[in-house]
């Protein structure tokens, strides 16, 4: 997802010589080629995440689109107030971008675990908040985030990713994008983790279980009509993110499911309410949380009695 | 810009309405008000405080009354800004950091014609935008919303980028307090500002010696702090910050420096202007009501310029 994000941005930056790319010291070997082809739209602000911030708002107010790049929770929770105040109070045309969601950096600490990052960006009035599953989502994201006004946060995970889809595709937002059909139940996941929940949609059907599988590239605004269709057809919903329980990708489904009055059984798979204090790898971690396709699985058949 | 569009303007005092209030000090005496010259503007920005604060009950008058001939030179003499085209692209831009004493800012517009004198009036009140602490929504002229320190000189960092990737000449000017010098994104965009050498960034501290609860000094120190600035790369200058002359002066040395971003230490005096809040930690907070207020509004009127 990361290569396929400094890809496009390369591109449009071709076009638009008034994006302009900070990074707060972060993305060597990733940030490399944009920098040295477009030295005069690239600033390194140094480790200084809230000046970087502020920075990018201002920048944003001479007419530019501003794209702030680091890691983890480097360019969210240590500049919250920044984005909130000098970024989407002013309608600063500044995109948050995040490598890293959720335990990519697994194994360097719980100061690397991006997992409350969803839910911390969509409490803000103003912000589009994005988490492409794949490197084709990612592709199909980006130029859309950066022809959306206001300020953007876009999640991303780390560079080699699996390519879900099988080639680009056509994204409008904020479409969930359908991967597998089904009729017994159905899988709405958002971010990097969607490769957990295809192998995991696909255990299922081998167990007699038709499972439906959406992916949500974009968690607000979300994909209201796509959601209330898929209320009314399933008795059971499962959402499944990297990050934790509170306030993410499945609390803003369940603030859509609320006041329907459906009888869909939401069930919000991620990691629960807690810091990890063990580190691992991505796929350990996930594993760890019941989040990996196994994992998925085990609790799709737990919630429905099997 | 009156709370609602259409509304009546009413009466507020005595007869009068507020503007009129504010203004008896010159219309009695038949004195024109002449808002460019910055010791005028230094007088009404402060009476306009009074009155703002005591009608909102609110905070901060002596923060106000520090920054008075800052704000009142900015505007008067060395601003390229204009009262119809608050949004001309070429116009200097302006950030007041401390944002609690957002009503310096919002007096300084009423009176260079950006909106309604009589419009202050709705400082503070239910509905109305004109927020205790600086807000660009719904004021014409605000340039940016302050309020949690540490955001403005890192934002006009921005700003002066943009123009000189622009290649355009305006002046990007951010007002600071000392207190707020605690803050830690100040640092960082003082590091920044000054390794990216922006020389049209120039930045005042309204250096009042005081914050919210002490001394600066006996909160975190703060001295040696030309030196501090020096270190960060910043072109320093020391000035006596109710003096116009010597602001005005100052502001047109920074503009000419070239190479590194340039910053004014404006010793102030919290308070300044009405002798019993002078230098008393208690007006920060404290509002201006009952003989306190009538005290300071005589004190005000028997010295206006």
């Amino acid at each position: 997802m990361r290569d396929a994000f400094v890809r496009v941005l390369m591109r449009k930056a071709q076009e638009n010589p008034r994006i302009v790319l900070l990074t707060g010291d972060l993305g060597f070997g990733v940030l490399k080629p944009f920098w040295e082809t477009y030295p005069d739209q690239f600033i390194n602000c140094g480790i200084a995440e809230q000046a970087m911030v502020s920075t990018a708002a201002g920048l944003a107010r001479t007419g530019r689109t501003v794209l702030v790049y680091s890691i983890g929770n480097f360019p969210t929770l240590r500049c919250l107030e920044q984005i909130r105040n000098d970024c989407a109070y002013h309608d600063a045309d500044v995109k948050i971008v995040c490598v890293g969601g959720g335990f990519v950096y697994g194994s360097l600490g719980m100061s690397h675990h991006a997992t409350e990052d969803i839910a911390i960006m969509r409490a803000l009035p103003g912000v589009t908040v994005y988490a492409p599953g794949d490197p084709w989502e990612t592709e199909a994201v980006v130029p859309v985030m950066l022809s959306q006004p206001g300020t953007c946060y876009l999640r991303l995970g780390r560079g080699n990713e699996p390519h879900i889809h099988e080639g680009p595709i056509q994204w409008q937002q904020p479409k969930a994008i359908q991967l597998r059909e089904g009729k017994d139940v159905c899988i709405l996941s958002t971010g990097g983790i969607l490769t957990e929940a295809l192998q995991a949609s696909v255990l299922l059907d081998r167990k007699g279980i038709s499972t439906e599988l959406l992916s949500f590239p974009c968690v607000k605004p979300l994909d209201e009509e796509t959601l209330l269709q898929l209320f009314e057809r399933f008795e059971h919903v499962f959402t499944l993110e990297e990050h934790t329980v509170v306030g993410g990708f499945g609390s803003a489904v369940a603030e859509v499911l609320s006041g329907t009055g459906l009888p869909c059984k939401l069930h919000r798979l991620g990691m629960p309410d807690i810091y990890s204090t063990i580190v691992g790898s991505q796929q350990y971690l996930r594993a760890s949380y019941g989040l990996s396709a196994e994992g998925v699985y085990q609790q799709v058949l737990t919630s429905l009695g099997k | 810009m009156r709370k609602e569009a259409g509304d009546p303007i009413l009466e507020y005092r005595e007869g009068k309405t507020y503007t009129q209030w504010v203004h008896a000090a010159f219309d009695d005496t038949h004195t024109p008000i002449d808002t460019s010259d910055p010791r005028v503007l230094a007088w009404l920005i402060r009476r306009h405080g009074l009155e703002m604060t005591h009608l909102s009950r609110g905070s901060h008058i002596a923060s106000i009354f520090s920054v008075a001939e800052i704000m009142a030179v900015l505007y008067a003499r060395v601003l390229h800004v204009d009262p119809h085209r608050p949004d001309w692209p070429e116009r200097d831009r302006l950030i007041l950091s401390k944002g609690h004493a957002g009503a310096a800012v919002y007096a300084s517009l009423a009176e260079r014609g950006f909106f309604p004198v009589e419009a202050l009036r709705y400082h503070y009140a239910d509905g109305s935008h004109l927020s205790g602490h600086v807000s660009h929504r719904g004021v014409r002229g605000v340039e940016f919303s302050t309020g949690s320190l540490g955001h403005g000189l890192p934002v006009g960092c921005g700003l002066a980028l943009g123009a000189r990737m622009d290649h355009e000449d305006w002046y990007t000017y951010v007002v600071l307090g000392d207190g707020e010098c605690d803050e830690g994104s100040v640092w960082e965009s003082a590091l920044q500002a000054g390794h990216f050498g922006l020389d049209h960034l120039i930045a005042v501290v309204d250096h009042n010696h005081m914050q919210s609860l002490d001394f600066c000094e006996n909160t975190l120190k703060l001295e040696p702090f030309d030196q501090k600035w020096r270190d960060f790369g910043w072109h320093v200058l020391r000035v006596d910050g109710h003096d116009t002359d010597a602001l005005e002066a100052a502001f047109h040395a920074c503009k000419s420096h070239r190479g590194s971003p340039s910053i004014i230490i404006a010793d102030t005096v919290k308070g300044k202007g009405v002798s019993f809040m002078e230098n008393d930690i208690l007006w920060h907070y404290r509002t201006p009501q009952g003989e306190e207020y009538e005290a300071a509004r005589r004190e005000l009127e028997a010295h206006r310029p």
